[in-house]
């Protein structure tokens, strides 16, 4: 069987002046999959997504996305995509009724079937009771689902999600998974962007780990989760207990525990499956260490990073598409 | 062209929907040409050598074709709203016409606009200002007023795109206020010193104002001795300047769009 990828990209480059917001990026996302380019501000992700949704043309390299050229043939890929972003944003002084009319009619939806379009997606994502008042007066969770919704207005093949759910507070943001794990399981191709692994763990079949321009690492978010590990952390009742501490963790995960003297906790990255919480913490107690804390946890984005490319995040990196696309 | 016609509906649909729901907006626009029309006309009139009366009805067309001007303001603060707040990524996105957008912009505007010079008009008339040459005259004024609108509002957009702040294109929209000054609009040209006069002369809005003048039979309308080329043909003047800036801005303004930013 031969495999139909939805977005396909090779060596994508784009520069700004100097500054080299992509580097080669490749991509492949299988057709009816979830991929999701997971990396810090300015690693790039949004400057592909602008290419792969003909909003900017790359400096170099090429990409196809539902089969066509994105720089050849942007009206296709136009008519083959849906696009939620950051940016692509639905219009304040506007209610939602009107917003998803006017994004239907320029869909090419006119008349009675734009406009049931319309109802049906407000429906569907709960927002009918609101649909009439102007966007601009709605909650965050409800902009971004309006905004989900009208890049779903021309039922797209490949929907690109650039940071669903950035800002958004736990409950909204569970409703928007929700609303794309739906959109997956009915046969639509998700490209995402996220700065959270937790986001890209629960939506995404493939993860990409994007950093400044490209990718560093692919994979499940099994197999990724696998390389990262998790992190355990122990806090100890005396300082000098912290040395014993660490000898036990480093006994159990051969990961060169990390001491803080003032915090008086050791840390260490957990690649064993097998070294659970209970038997960190039987381990500590047979060791006679006096122990008022632990906690085993998926690592942050940070130490993502610094497992996978063996340097700190870039924390202050510049972040020229923000900048520029602002 | 169909596809133009019909989505350049739609987003004018868009742009009167706004304004129904941000009337206070349309009401604030709508007040400062009347404000200004009132207090060059009764305050600062009052202190010129030209007979109040007569400064009156020299002035109404100038308003009306300062307010005509206006379009480059708000021209500009829409295209750089909808650039900033992310509508303009959404529309180029969409599978829709190119020129759609800043068309169904700049045509909702030239309404809007249609029906925003009538209450400056009727407080005109109240002041004294008639149109002395019937309603193929004062029709020929309204055409050329709208025509102009119609060129500015397309020179705004295209600002609007390339300032691409909200904030920039407010701060530039409202400098543009300077513009009818260093024209005929409020006060006639013939007193300036030379390099001066010529270029306020070959202003735009002079064009316009002193078209109007012409087309109503107003003070002003006649070209003074040693006026330049669009004093002295202000009707074509008007016409022309107008044709030219769309000759100009309309490709510009919609390439800016196809293409958008890095």
């Amino acid at each position: 069987m031969t495999t139909t990828y939805a977005v396909l990209s090779e060596g994508l480059e784009k520069h700004f002046g100097e500054v080299r917001a992509l580097r080669g990026l490749d991509l492949a996302v299988p057709e009816g999959t979830v991929c999701g380019l997971l990396g810090p501000n300015g690693a790039g992700k949004t400057t592909a997504v602008r290419i792969l949704t003909t909003l900017t043309a790359p400096t170099s390299g090429r990409a196809l996305v539902a089969g066509h050229d994105v720089t050849r043939d942007p009206a296709a890929v136009r008519r083959a995509i849906g696009v939620t972003g950051q940016y692509a944003s639905v219009d304040g002084d506007l209610t939602g009724r009107e917003n998803l009319r006017l994004f239907a009619r320029l869909a090419g939806l006119r008349g009675r079937a734009g406009r049931e379009r319309a109802d049906g997606l407000l429906d569907r994502f709960g927002l009918a009771e609101a649909a009439d008042r102007v966007a601009s007066t709605w909650s965050g969770g409800m902009r971004r689902r309006l905004d989900l919704a009208a890049g779903l207005i021309t039922r797209p093949r490949v929907l690109f999600l650039d940071e669903p759910t950035t800002g958004l507070d736990p409950a909204a943001r569970e409703h928007i998974w929700e609303a794309v794990r739906a959109l997956a399981d009915e046969g639509t191709t998700v490209l995402l962007t996220t700065q959270y692994l937790e986001e890209a763990d629960r939506l995404a079949d493939d993860i990409l780990v994007v950093d400044r321009g490209r990718a560093v690492a692919t994979g499940t978010p099994a197999a990724l989760k696998a390389r990262i590990g998790s992190y355990a952390e122990v806090t100890v009742a005396r300082a000098d207990a912290l040395t014993a501490a660490a000898g036990v963790l480093d006994r159990l995960t051969g990961g060169r525990p990390a001491l803080d003297e003032e915090r008086l906790t050791v840390g260490a990255t957990v690649l064993d499956p097998a070294v659970t919480l209970p038997r960190v913490i039987r381990a500590l107690d047979g060791a006679g260490v006096p122990v008022t804390d632990a906690s085993l946890r998926p690592p942050t984005l940070d130490e993502v990073f610094l497992r996978l490319t063996r340097v700190p995040a870039p924390a202050h990196a510049p972040t020229p598409t923000k900048e520029n696309a602002a | 062209m169909t596809t133009l016609l019909s989505d350049g509906g739609a987003v004018l649909i868009r742009q009167l929907q706004k304004a129904r729901h941000a009337p206070a907006l349309l009401v604030l626009t709508q007040t400062m040409p009347l404000m200004m029309l009132l207090f060059f006309g009764y305050v600062f009139g009052s202190a010129l050598a030209m007979p109040g009366a007569e400064y009156r009805e020299f002035l109404v067309p100038g308003l009306l074709a300062a307010t005509a001007a206006n379009g480059l303001m708000t021209g500009m603060f829409t295209a750089a709203q909808d650039a900033h707040r992310g509508v303009m990524d959404r529309f180029r996105t969409l599978p829709m016409s190119r020129t759609a957008v800043p068309l169904g912009q700049t045509v909702a505007d030239l309404l809007t606009t249609a029906v925003s010079l009538v209450p400056v008009m009727l407080v005109g008339l109240a002041m004294g200002w008639r149109t002395e040459n019937g309603l193929p005259g004062a029709l020929g004024a309204f055409g050329v007023l709208l025509l102009f609108r119609f060129a500015t509002a397309w020179v705004g957009t295209y600002l609007g795109l390339l300032s691409r702040s909200e904030e920039a294109a407010g701060q530039l929209g409202s400098a543009t206020f300077v513009l009818p000054m260093l024209s005929s609009a409020y006060l006639p040209t013939a007193g300036l010193t030379g390099w001066l006069r010529t270029v306020a002369e070959w202003n735009p809005i002079s064009a316009v104002a002193t078209a109007v003048r012409a087309l109503c039979g107003n003070t002003g309308g006649e070209a003074a001795p040693g006026a330049s080329w669009p004093a002295a043909h202000p009707v074509a003047g008007a016409v022309l300047w107008s044709l030219l800036l769309l000759a100009l801005f309309v490709p510009l303004a919609t390439r800016r769009f196809a293409r958008g930013r890095d």
